[in-house]
Parts: C-alpha cells; sequence; structure tokens
C-alpha cells in the first residue's frame, strides 16, 4: 500500500485515502512487486560485478548482506540498535502526549487559540536541526541531545493534527454539550476526543517516521549511541560494506515503523466510518 | 476598528511576550551558554552582514534551490510515469517503500564516497531527500484523477501532451503541491546536515564553527538566521502555492460555503 504523509492544509480527511484497489488481472501486484525487489538484489548484485561502479564505493549485495551477518553477531550492533529505538520511542511519546494535551488546550479555547497561532506558524518551520549546536553544548554526546532534536520535530507535526482535529468537531455536538452543562473534561472525552482522533493517529504515523529520521540524524551528526553513530564509525574507518549493511538496517526499520504505525491507525479507528467503508 | 486592534493583539501579543521574557531572563545572564539576548543581536549585524550572507547563506541557498528544482522536475515527471502504469507501480512500491523509508542523512556518508564533498555531493543529497514525497504524492494525485475527465479527453483525441498539460498536472497539482511542501524542509534539513559533515562554507558549516569555537552569542545568531530562513522559505512557498492553486483553492472555499 502506497499511502502518502500528504497533510493538505487545514484538512482533507487524513484517514481511508487509500481509494479502491482493483486486482491485477494478468500478473498479482504481490509479484510484480516481489520481481521488483529482486531487480533491485540482482542490479546491486552486477552493478559493482562487472564494474560499472567502482567496488570501493558501491560493493556487491551479496558482501552487504554478509556485512550485515558479521554485524549481526557483534553485541555492539543489538546495543546500538537497541539505542536507536529507545531513543525513538520515548522521543515520539513524549511528543505524542504534549502535542495532544497542548492541542486539545489550544484548539479548545478560542482566545488561546488565536493568541498561539502566529508564534506556531513561526516556530514551526524553524528546522530542527538548527538546535544541533546547542543541544551539543549543553548535553555533548549524552541521548539527550538527539532525543530534544526528535521531540522538537514530532511535537509540531502531532500539534498541528491535533488542531485541526479540534476544529473539525460539529459545532452542533459541541453547543449541545454545552447545553447540557458537560464538564470540560468529560466535553474533551465525549465530544473532541472521538472527533480528533482520526487526525491524532495520522499526527502520530506522520510523527513516528519524523521521529525515527531525527533520532538518526542526531546520532550520526552528533555522536550519541545508535545506529547513527555506527554509520559514522564505518565510515571513518572505510568499512563500506558495513555502512550500507547499516544504511539497509534503518531502512527497514523505517519501513516496519510505517507498517505498525498504519495498523495502529488502522486499528485505533475501526469503528470509525473511513475504515468501516474500506472493509465492507 | 476594535475588532482589527483585537486581532493584530493577538497576532503580536504571543511573540512579544516570549521575546521580552526571553530579553529580560538573559539580561543579567553570566551563563556561559545562555548569554543575554541583547549580545545576540548585539553581534548580529556584524556577524552576518555582509561577508557571510554572501560567502555562506548564498551557497547554501543556491545549493538548496538547485537540488529542490532537480528534485521537482524528477520527482514530478517520474510520477507521473509511475503513476500512470498500474503494472509499473505493482513493480516498483515495495522499493520506493523501502527508499523512501531510509532516513535521507544516512545517504551522505554514502554520497561523499561517489562525490566527493563538493556542492555536487551536497545538491545530490538534497535531492535524494526531497524527491520521494513529489514522487509518492504525484503517484498518488495522477491515480486519484476524475475517471470522466480521463475518459473525456481520451474521447476528444487530446494529444498526449495536451492531456499531460491540461487534464494530468493540474488535476495532481494539489497533491503534487502537499508534496514539495514536505519536502522543502526536508530539504533545508539536508542543507544544514551536509554542510555540517564536510564544507568549507555555508550556513550549517558556520553555525558548527561558532560552537566549536565557543563563540557562543554568535552561534545563537546563526541559529536565529536559520529560523528566520526556514519561516522566509515556507512563506514564499504558501505565495507561489496560493497562485498556482488559486482554482482549487477557491473550488474549495466554494465547496466549504465559505
Amino acid at each position: 500500500m502506497m499511502t502518502t504523509a500528504t497533510t493538505i492544509e487545514s484538512g482533507e480527511r487524513p484517514t481511508g485515502s487509500t481509494p479502491q484497489r482493483r486486482t491485477e488481472r494478468h500478473v498479482p501486484a504481490g509479484v510484480l512487486g516481489a520481481l521488483g525487489l529482486l531487480t533491485l538484489v540482482v542490479v546491486l548484485e552486477l552493478v559493482p560485478r562487472v564494474g560499472l561502479v567502482d567496488e570501493r564505493f558501491l560493493p556487491p549485495f551479496s558482501s552487504m548482506v554478509s556485512a550485515l551477518a558479521q554485524e549481526a553477531g557483534t553485541s555492539t550492533f543489538w546495543a546500538a540498535l537497541g539505542a536507536t529505538l529507545t531513543g525513538w520511542a520515548i522521543g515520539l511519546t513524549i511528543a505524542l502526549v504534549a502535542g495532544v494535551v497542548l492541542g486539545i488546550v489550544i484548539g479548545s479555547i478560542p482566545v488561546v487559540r488565536a493568541a498561539t497561532s502566529s508564534t506556531i506558524e513561526f516556530l514551526r518551520p524553524i528546522p530542527s536541526v538548527a538546535l544541533i549546536p546547542l543541544a551539543v553544548l549543553l548535553w555533548g554526546t549524552d541521548m539527550k541531545s538527539t532525543l530534544v532534536l526528535v521531540i522538537y520535530a514530532t511535537f509540531w507535526q502531532v500539534l498541528l493534527q491535533v488542531l485541526y482535529g479540534v476544529r473539525d468537531v460539529d459545532p452542533v455536538a459541541r453547543e449541545t454539550a454545552r447545553s447540557y452543562r458537560f464538564s470540560p473534561l468529560t466535553t474533551v472525552r465525549t465530544v473532541t476526543w472521538p472527533t480528533a482522533l482520526p487526525y491524532v493517529m495520522t499526527g502520530f504515523r506522520l510523527g513516528a517516521a519524523v521521529a525515527l529520521i531525527l533520532e538518526i540524524t542526531g546520532e550520526l551528526v552528533i555522536g550519541t549511541p545508535g545506529l547513527g553513530k555506527e554509520i559514522g564509525v564505518a565510515q571513518s574507518s572505510g568499512a563500506v560494506p558495513q555502512m550500507y549493511a547499516l544504511v539497509i538496517v534503518t531502512g527497514l526499520i523505517g519501513v516496519v515503523v510505517n507498517l505498525i504505525a498504519r495498523w495502529g491507525e488502522r486499528r485505533a479507528l475501526r469503528w470509525h466510518p473511513s475504515i468501516r467503508a474500506e472493509v465492507g | 476598528m476594535a475588532h482589527t486592534l483585537r486581532r493584530v493583539v493577538l497576532a503580536v501579543g504571543l511573540p512579544i511576550v516570549l521575546v521580552a521574557v526571553w530579553w529580560f531572563a538573559t539580561a543579567s545572564s553570566t551563563s556561559f551558554f545562555w548569554p543575554p539576548l541583547r549580545d545576540i543581536l548585539g553581534t548580529f549585524v556584524e556577524t552576518w552582514w555582509p561577508d557571510r550572507l554572501v560567502g555562506d547563506v548564498l551557497p547554501s541557498l543556491m545549493r538548496l534551490l538547485a537540488g529542490f528544482a532537480i528534485a521537482f522536475v524528477l520527482g514530478v515527471s517520474l510520477g507521473v510515469a509511475i503513476g500512470k502504469s498500474r503494472a509499473l507501480r505493482a513493480f516498483l512500491e515495495p522499493v520506493l517503500e523501502f527508499f523512501r523509508a531510509i532516513p535521507p542523512p544516512v545517504l551522505v556518508p554514502i554520497l561523499i564516497l561517489f562525490f566527493g564533498i563538493f556542492n555536487t555531493m551536497k545538491i545530490v543529497v538534497i535531492i535524494t531527500g526531497c524527491i520521494w514525497p513529489i514522487l509518492l504524492n504525484t503517484v498518488e494525485g495522477v491515480r486519484g484523477l476524475d475517471e470522466v475527465l480521463s475518459d473525456t479527453s481520451r474521447i476528444y483525441r487530446l494529444s498526449r501532451r495536451a492531456r499531460l498539460w491540461h487534464h494530468i498536472l493540474p488535476g495532481a497539482s494539489p497533491q503534487i503541491f502537499a508534496g514539495a511542501r514536505q519536502s522543502l524542509s526536508v530539504g533545508i534539513i539536508l542543507m544544514v546536515i551536509s554542510e555540517m559533515f564536510a564544507a568549507s562554507n555555508g550556513i550549517g558549516f558556520t553555525i558548527i564553527q561558532f560552537q566549536r569555537t565557543f563563540a557562543i552569542p554568535q552561534m545563537f545568531s546563526g541559529i536565529i538566521v536559520l529560523g528566520l530562513l526556514g519561516v522566509a522559505l515556507a512563506l514564499i512557498f504558501r505565495l507561489v502555492e496560493a497562485r498556482i492553486l488559486r482554482w482549487y483553492l477557491g473550488l474549495r472555499a466554494a465547496q466549504r460555503g465559505e
């Protein structure tokens, strides 16, 4: 499934973006996809073998695989993988909680919303990597340096989606809740939250990918523990196949993260019409 | 009148408060890491004007523009081709999913092998990062084209070129722009990262240089420049988008009954 991470401004419905798929008449899509992957592997193997590209720059696929197998036997690799996933999970969680709570508070109170919108518009496009020098200065190569980048970048993704979601609440439902004198907490739980949930899940999906990118970037550039740092080490020691192997691993993690995020999105929104329509 | 005043106050109120807090909280700061905002702004002009603006900011921007433009052209043309053919799409989908999932900055060490550390490497880094959102969104946009229009343009025997210019590209353009907006922020990140790795000029290079020599107020001024740059580029992008997608934004506003 090729779902794109589009965030068209001010609220294209974020879920159910997959149009109906027609089944392939001759060759099933899965077979074609597998063929595509196979082609990539063959090209990666042959191009250096026949000398189109220098082997020192692009080793054949088989040597990447054996380098990967070698890596997988070391405890350094698993420690690095663990550090990357831990940093990613912590950063994503903090950003999610902060984004959802602040998003609901800001979005629900019109004055606050109006007062903060210019500030949000200004802070959001500031590239997270601008914080790298400051983080290095304050924490050096401690995990915190990367964590700050991850949280900063992910937070905006989540916050914006939650704000769109809260804006989408049906005015009649909101007025009804007020007429019945729902407490603010009950209103959030029964009116705001169900409306905003699809947007929250979109924020989660986008945020999960961004958090991973920033986590690995931080490790690579700052040198905090993790796979990114190992890539840097492989590069500076000229271990080219290892470097490629680690890059492939980061790609695979990215694919898995995307799959999990989409699965989580569908699961949390099972009741939502956009998902039910697809299944039924 | 009171209404406009209220809006102005709401728009500028919080930013002023925040800057004021920063100004006064650090005013008598003797902490090495948090110099007074007064000092940062004091060094701002002499740090950046005019040598570094021409020598660092401009080269960075040129590389970003070159990379983004090439990624845009490549992404849209490949995206149209892939989006139109169902078989090609099925064939390439897993491969594209994989390449999209690789965090773009990890390609920097690989691209250094191929292209060295000069402009070419940096532009290629920006292309490899920017191309995916544009490509994938173009594919989705082309896929989601109105079928009635597709059939109509075929029945009227519009030439391929006419179909491309009058139906496919305009029809997919809202999606293409959504992708391009994402690409732009990825591009800015990669512009900075590639310069932090290896460079002799550029904003990223300069800021890291300041940090390593512990020129803290200058470093903060660099962070501010980078922030302003991000904001300015986002603003320019939105203006361009509003102009090119005028028809679409108007249509949507009409549909919402505004």
